[in-house]
């Protein structure tokens, strides 16, 4: 066998590394999303009509 | 060619370490100002995009707290205070926290640019780079002027959330940029008496190192006597209250008799009867700028 052996902690750790950055990644979308319709919903409401 | 399985000996990194990378008790007291600068700023304001902005700064305070432990591994491994952090006990690798610190900072200016458009995004580049650069990376070792020239990139937040509420700066802004300016030399020299020793070890050139104890004590009631009125400004100018100019003013009041107590103490000279007037004097420092930009808070959100 070849490569970098992982203890089973390390492979652990990894895994909640790796949870952790999904979980960061989808919040990150989430407040794009809603800055997005907050700036919309403030340009609409400057809009004129 | 030969078996190239290699076991790895260091620990495992846990979630909590990277967050100990981010400096969260410095995050905390970013996010304090930053949201007051936010709420005192005038406006109405958009709560999701007040909530971006608070965030945009408290992940850039973070970032530049993980760039600063990239930069400063070493010596952070010589200091009793700074030891047991997630590089010098070996849990992290200097690597990662370089490219965290990076990452964060594009992201949280990125997010600022989209929650509130270009000056605020660019003032928060302008701080971590600040304090990544300016002050880690060319002052902290240099200087014992270190913390004076530094404290800028701590001051700054209010000023940030500022103007991404009302897309521009304001005399009201500079108050409590200048406000958090004044307060952070008194405020380390204070912490850096108590550790004079760790500092010297280290080969920072703190006041106390590089010009003594003395010397320090006397910078340190120049500083808070000049602080104390600046604390008191934002009454004149219409940014606090009466309930702001009381606590500002029995605060900046207690805060030069407790400078002029480390005046005349010894502290920083070895004695640690001496050195408890120090120690005040740094406790009572957070409790007075805590108390201040509370005031600001209550007052604002009483409508006050």
């Amino acid at each position: 066998m070849s490569g970098i052996v992982l203890t089973p902690e390390q492979e652990r750790a990894r895994k909640r590394r790796n949870v952790w950055i999904a979980l960061s990644i989808v919040a990150f979308v989430a407040l794009v999303f809603l800055i997005t319709v907050a700036r919309l919903h403030g340009a609409a409401l400057e809009a004129p009509r | 060619m030969t078996d190239l399985a290699v076991e790895h000996q260091t620990p495992a990194a846990s979630a909590s370490d990277y967050v100990a990378l981010l400096k969260p008790r410095v995050m905390s007291l970013v996010v304090f100002t930053g949201l007051v600068g936010y709420v005192a700023a005038p406006g109405h304001g958009d709560p999701i995009l007040g909530f971006a902005a608070i965030l945009s700064i408290a992940i850039a305070a973070g970032a530049s707290g993980a760039l600063n432990m990239w930069f400063d591994s070493d010596i952070d491994a010589v200091m009793a205070r700074t030891r047991g952090r997630p590089i010098p006990s070996g849990r992290v690798a200097r690597e990662e926290a370089l490219m965290l610190g990076l990452t964060l900072s594009a992201l949280s200016v990125v997010t600022m640019q989209l929650t509130a458009g270009l000056l605020a995004a660019g003032l928060l580049a302008f701080t971590i780079f600040f304090y990544a650069v300016v002050y880690t990376m060319l002052l902290k070792r240099a200087t014992p002027q270190n913390i004076v020239i530094g404290g800028l990139a701590g001051a700054l937040p209010p000023a940030i959330a500022w103007a991404a509420k009302t897309g521009a700066l304001s005399v009201d802004a500079g108050l409590l940029v200048a406000l958090i300016f004044m307060w952070t030399p008194p405020h380390f020299w204070a912490l850096s008496l108590l550790q004079k020793d760790d500092y010297a070890a280290a080969r920072v050139p703190m006041l106390p190192v590089t010009h003594g104890a003395k010397v320090t004590r006397r910078h340190i009631f120049v500083y808070a006597l000049l602080m104390a009125p600046v604390g008191v400004a934002p009454y004149f100018s219409g940014l606090g209250g009466v309930p702001y100019l009381a606590v500002s003013a029995i605060g900046g009041l207690a805060f030069v008799a407790l400078a002029a107590r480390v005046l005349l103490s010894k502290a920083g000279e070895g004695d640690a009867r001496e050195n408890r007037s120090a120690r005040a004097l740094f406790v009572f420092s957070i409790f007075y700028l805590f108390a201040l930009f509370a005031t600001l808070l209550v007052e604002r959100s009483l409508g006050l």
